[in-house]
Parts: structure tokens; sequence; C-alpha cells
């Protein structure tokens, strides 16, 4: 009583005997051919499902001496497949082992060991509702310490201010304020003239149904004086600015850069931290200023080319619609903002932390926080003025 | 073993390079440098800093275009091979580069899987269990296929990285500085790993290498660079008989009889 199955791909071929089974494996039993290799297994009882019969405590002999190559990952199929056979309650036995083979068989032997198991999950709405207190009890911490940093950056100022002036780092604060403001001019002003030509444009629209094209000067001014101007260049400098001081602290905290410097005796707040804070602090409203003014001469030539209100005209009635105080309650607001994403961009940069996948993220929290809390904060100062009936 | 070669092909050179010039601007790193590697060994290059180790291993598996010269791998021409030819050769060696450079945004498991993805296009359970296999040959406990590399220490990198270049089971491994930064038992653990996978496996191993007690142990033959060229390739023994001024230093310094004197005591007490 013989039966012969081979399989199709020539990789085994099953002979059944009285008294067990005997497998001949042939062909390549490597990696490359390993989808083909586990078909070929299944024809092995115990292997599948559909797999011939039971393994019942028969015997089974794998021959090796027709196969042409054998890696580690061939020698953990045969290996697997004898244990599995084993475990089954059969006999097995792997013959036609040359010396290669066996120590090749002996180091995937000693591989083989229990896989730890993976802890067992949740169900989806228990899991909901844990993210979910996660993330408030989160948002709650990232406040407090967002706090406690500023705090510790008006006390780094104050102390270099008032006791060390000698150590306060002037280079590096022009040099900071050269790269977040100076170098944000071109696209701050293209943004804020653009914005300035689309807000004279619609309004105009509106406005000459009630035959009031001429208050087109007010909407413009009072626009982009109170809010436009600073709320642009806060934006811009959030995108630009906080992202590069959380990258750029980011990957000194990776390098241990920061490290290095807190054993020699440097307060990286005072050394990484205030610089920049101060840079912002003094170029955001400049940048803010010129964004006014590009925001201004941005109507002014929409309402010039669209109106024929002439460039004398507009400046009359510009004087007429806005006083100072318009101007300075936006421009109030920038050192404000200027002390956000200054703060918030090197915090999220001191907290990076292992590798380079937590810099990206650390980056576009960075960004995104920034530009959240300008906004927030420019509401409260809305109802702050509003109150105050300025 | 696998692809090792009848018994015929054994000992014949697997990397041929031939007039092998190497220039960054003015700076000519290597000129005229030949070098063979044979099948089945385990070579190490050696060489003072700035002689071009690095380079010259970037050079063979690609990362690095030489000026001029000949690299045969596998008895086939390298450079100037069609690209769907050349994934074909990538396969067939695996790189440890100096800190493992495991991709950061994956767990160790899913590092080791990358090569099995990409190049054969593996689904299915078999991908864990060959992730876990190579882990436990590697060395590492199974725990670490969950991990991410920035939860391992350096050790535990190199051998993760060593798992990942081993993953399509490689006829060549590439490994630059493998002890670099590790403690001498972890050192002398990770030599002793790569012998043993040499011998089970059958792969060839080039190595650059500054560790005196990997020349000694594990390497049968050591390349000398320098002098924009392999000045000498020998077994150690061989080494030891130079009069170049740099290779008597290198080997008959303090360190080099150090780790000499290390070897002839374990091999004393393996007889003994």
């Amino acid at each position: 009583m013989s039966a012969t199955r081979v399989d199709a791909s020539g990789l085994l071929r099953l002979v059944d005997r009285q008294g067990g089974l005997r497998a001949e494996l042939s062909g390549r039993w490597v990696v490359a051919n390993v989808a083909g290799l586990e078909r070929a297994l299944t024809a092995l009882p115990g292997e599948s499902r559909k797999g011939g019969g039971p393994v019942g405590g028969r015997a089974l002999e794998i021959d090796l001496s027709a196969v042409e190559a054998i890696d580690t990952v061939g020698a953990w199929l045969v290996h697997r497949t004898a244990a599995r056979w084993q475990r089954a309650g059969g006999e097995p036995l792997i013959t036609g082992v040359n010396e290669d083979y066996e120590v090749l068989l002996g180091q995937v032997a000693k591989a083989d060991r229990p896989v730890p198991e993976k802890p067992r999950g949740h169900g989806r709405i228990a899991r909901m509702i844990d993210g979910f207190g996660r993330s408030v009890s989160l948002a709650g911490k990232e406040s407090l310490s967002l706090i406690s940093f500023l705090g510790e950056t008006i006390a780094a100022l104050f102390r270099l201010v008032f006791l060390h002036p000698g150590r306060f780092r002037l280079t590096s604060t022009f040099a900071q304020a050269q790269k977040a403001g100076l170098e944000a001019m071109p696209i701050v002003g293209l943004i804020s003239f653009l914005i300035g030509i689309v807000i004279a444009y619609q309004g105009v629209d509106q406005l000459a149904m009630f035959g009031a094209q001429i208050f087109v000067v007010n909407l413009v001014a009072i626009s982009v004086l109170r809010e436009l101007g600073i709320l642009l260049a806060a934006i811009v400098i959030a995108g630009r600015s906080g992202s590069s001081f959380t990258a750029q602290i980011g990957s000194m905290k990776l390098n241990e850069e920061v490290d290095a410097m807190r054993t020699l005796g440097l307060d990286p707040i005072e050394v990484l931290v205030v610089p920049r804070v101060l840079a912002l602090m003094i170029m955001l409203p400049c940048l803010a200023f010129f964004a006014d003014m590009m925001g201004l001469t941005g109507g002014m030539l929409m309402s010039w080319g669209v109106l024929g209100i002439p460039p004398d005209v507009f400046m009359n009635r510009l004087a007429d619609s806005v006083s100072w105080k318009t101007f300075a309650v936006g421009i109030v607001k920038a050192p404000f903002f200027a002390v956000t994403i200054a703060v918030v961009g090197c915090l999220e940069g001191l907290r990076v932390e292992g590798s380079s996948e937590s810099v990206g993220q650390r980056t576009t929290q960075s960004v995104v926080k920034g530009i959240f809390l300008v906004i927030v904060l420019d509401a409260a100062f809305s109802i702050f003025f509003a109150t105050v009936g300025i | 073993m696998a692809d090792n070669g009848s018994p015929a092909e054994r000992g014949q050179p697997i990397i041929r390079l031939r007039g092998i010039r190497n220039a960054f601007g003015r700076q000519v790193v290597h000129d005229k440098l030949d070098l063979d590697v044979r099948r089945g060994e385990i070579i190490a290059l050696v060489g003072g800093s700035g002689t071009g180790k690095s380079v010259l291993l970037r050079t063979i598996v690609g990362l690095n275009r030489p000026a001029a010269g000949s690299i045969e791998v596998f008895g086939k021409q390298i450079l100037g091979m069609p690209a769907v030819e050349r994934r074909k050769v990538e396969q067939r060696w695996g790189i440890l580069f100096q800190n493992g450079a495991l991709f950061s945004s994956l767990t160790v498991a899913q590092n080791i899987q990358v090569p099995l993805k990409e190049h054969l296009g593996l689904k299915g359970p078999i991908l864990d269990e060959i992730a876990a296999l190579k882990i436990a040959l590697a060395g590492l406990p199974p725990e670490a296929g969950d991990k991410y590399p920035s939860e391992l220490s350096g050790g535990m990198k190199k051998r993760a990285g060593l798992a990942r270049a081993l993953a399509l089971d490689p006829e060549i491994v590439f490994l630059d500085e493998p002890t670099a930064g590790l403690d001498p038992i972890g050192a002398a653990a990770f030599d002793q790993l790569i012998a043993d996978l040499r011998d089970s496996i059958g792969f060839t191993v080039f190595l650059v290498t500054h560790d005196l007690d990997t020349l000694a142990t594990v390497c049968d033959r050591i390349a000398v660079l320098g002098e924009k060229r392999v000045m000498v390739v020998g077994t150690m023994e061989e080494m030891l008989q130079q009069t170049h001024p740099w290779i008597v230093e290198y080997f008959h310094g303090p360190r080099g009889r150090a780790a000499l004197d290390a070897k002839a005591r374990n091999e004393a007490r393996l007889e003994g």
C-alpha cells in the first residue's frame, strides 16, 4: 500500500508508506520561494485544514537529500513542520542532512522559542472613552506646562537683565531677529498687500449697493490696522519661525547638545529660549507695522483702479476715518503674540525625545498650537477692548 | 549551504575590485585600488582615519560612484548595470550601518520585514515568523520585536540592524564598524555571533573595523588600506611579518599585542 503525491511546484514529494509518511523535499528551499514552500507544505497532514488526514502517532520522515539549496527560512519551515508533527503526537525524523544543514537546523532550533503574548486590548467604546479621558488630561497638563515654562522664561529674562547682564546673548538675539524678522518681510508684505486688494474689491461690491463706495477706505483701514495686519504677520511667523525654533532645538536635543549645555553650566533657557523670545518680541511689532502699510497700499491701489479714488483723496479720507488709536490697538497685541509663538516653539523643541519622528510631530504641534493660541488671544483682546470701549 | 556554490566555487572571488579611483574635489581618496574578496571568508578592512574605509564600503554597495575602475560582484559588473538587475543583486547582500540605521518610525520586527515586503512581496503570518526567527538568530530577546529603535540600547540596535541585514539570507554581509561603541563583553559576543552565523548560514563577511580583537579572533584575512590603495591583504600572522611602519605600529602597538595575547590565552584555555 503505497501512494505518491507530487506537489506541482516540484518542491515536495509525499510517499505514503506503511507505518508512516515520507516527504522528499527537492528544489530550492530559500526565502525567495517562501510562498511556494508554504503551499507545498499544506499537502502534509496537520499543516492545514484540507491537509491529508490525521497525524495520529504516525512517523514522518523528512528527506533533505535532494534539496538544492536551503537557507534559514527553509530550515525554519522544515523545523516547524517537524515540531508541529511532534506536538500532534507523531514521530518526525529529518534525514539526508549533511554537515552544513545540521549546523543550520541547530541554529534554527535554538531560535525557536515561544513568542510573548501581546496583552489583549479592550472594546472599541472603552478605548474611545479612554482616549477622550487621556486627551482631556493631556490638554490640562499641556496648559500647565506652557504656563510654567512661560514663567521660567520670564524669570530667566529678569535674571539676565538685573543680575547678570554680561551673560545676555546679544549676537544670538540679533541673528534670530534677522532670520525670523528681516527675512520674513517679503512674504508678510506680499500677503498683506494681496489681502488689502481683496478687502477693497469685495467691500466696493457691497458698499456700491448703498452708494457708499467711499466708505471702502474706512473698511480697509479699520480691518487692516485693527486685526488683519497683526494677525497675518503672527500667523506667518508661527508657521515660519515657530516651526524652525522647534526643529532647531529639537535636533539639538536629539544630538544631546542641550544636555551638554547643562553639564557645562549653561542654562538652555538663557542660551536658547531667551534670545528667540526677545527677537520675536522686537521683530513682530515691526513686521505688523510693515503688514499694515502694505495692506493699506493694496487697498489704496485697488480703490484707485476700480473706483477711481486717487491716492491723495484716499489719504485724506484715511486721516478722517481712523485715529492713531486704531493703529495702536492692532500693534499693541504684537509683543503678546510674539511671546506666545516663541515660547510654544521653544517648549515643543525641548520636548523632543528619542527619534527624528518626534521632531516632526513636535514641529507640527508647535505650528498648530502657536496659531491656535494667537487666535484665542486675539479674541480675548477683542473682548477686552470692547469692554473698556476702545 | 544556500547559494554557497559547489566546493570548487568556494574560495573564488565573490567581490573583485579593479583600479578603483575615488576623489572628492581635488582630494583623491583611492587610486588604482584592487581587492578580491573570497566566497565564504570574513575579511576586515583596516586603515588609519581618513584612508577611506567607509568610502570603499559605500562604493561597493553603490552609495558612492567611483571616478574610475570596475566592481564585480557575483561575477557581474555592478557599475552601469540596469536598475532591474541591480535590485536583484541588492537582494543578495545585506548591510549593517554603523549606528544600525534602523527606521525610527517602525518597530524592530517591522524593520526586519521591510526587505521581505519590498523585495519578495511576502504577506501573512510567515512575516512574523521570519521576523521572530531573525531576532532570535541575532541574539535579541523575543520581546525586542515590538520595541522601537529609540527604546533600544546601542548593542541591541546593532543586533537589530544585523537582523535586518540578514532578512533576505544574503550571500554577502557588509558591516561598518560592527563593534564600535559596544562594551568589551558585548563586542566579543557580537564577534562570536558573526562567526557563528558565518559557519551556519555560510555568508561572506566584509567588515570595516578598528577593533583589534575582532581582527585577531574572527577574521580570516585582513586588508590594510593606505597610500590610496590596499597595501597588503593577508592573515593576522602575515600582518605581523610586514615591515611597513604604519602596519608595524598598528599590529605591534600596545593594543595590538594585548589583542593577540588575549587570543593566545583563549586558545590555550580551549586546548588545555
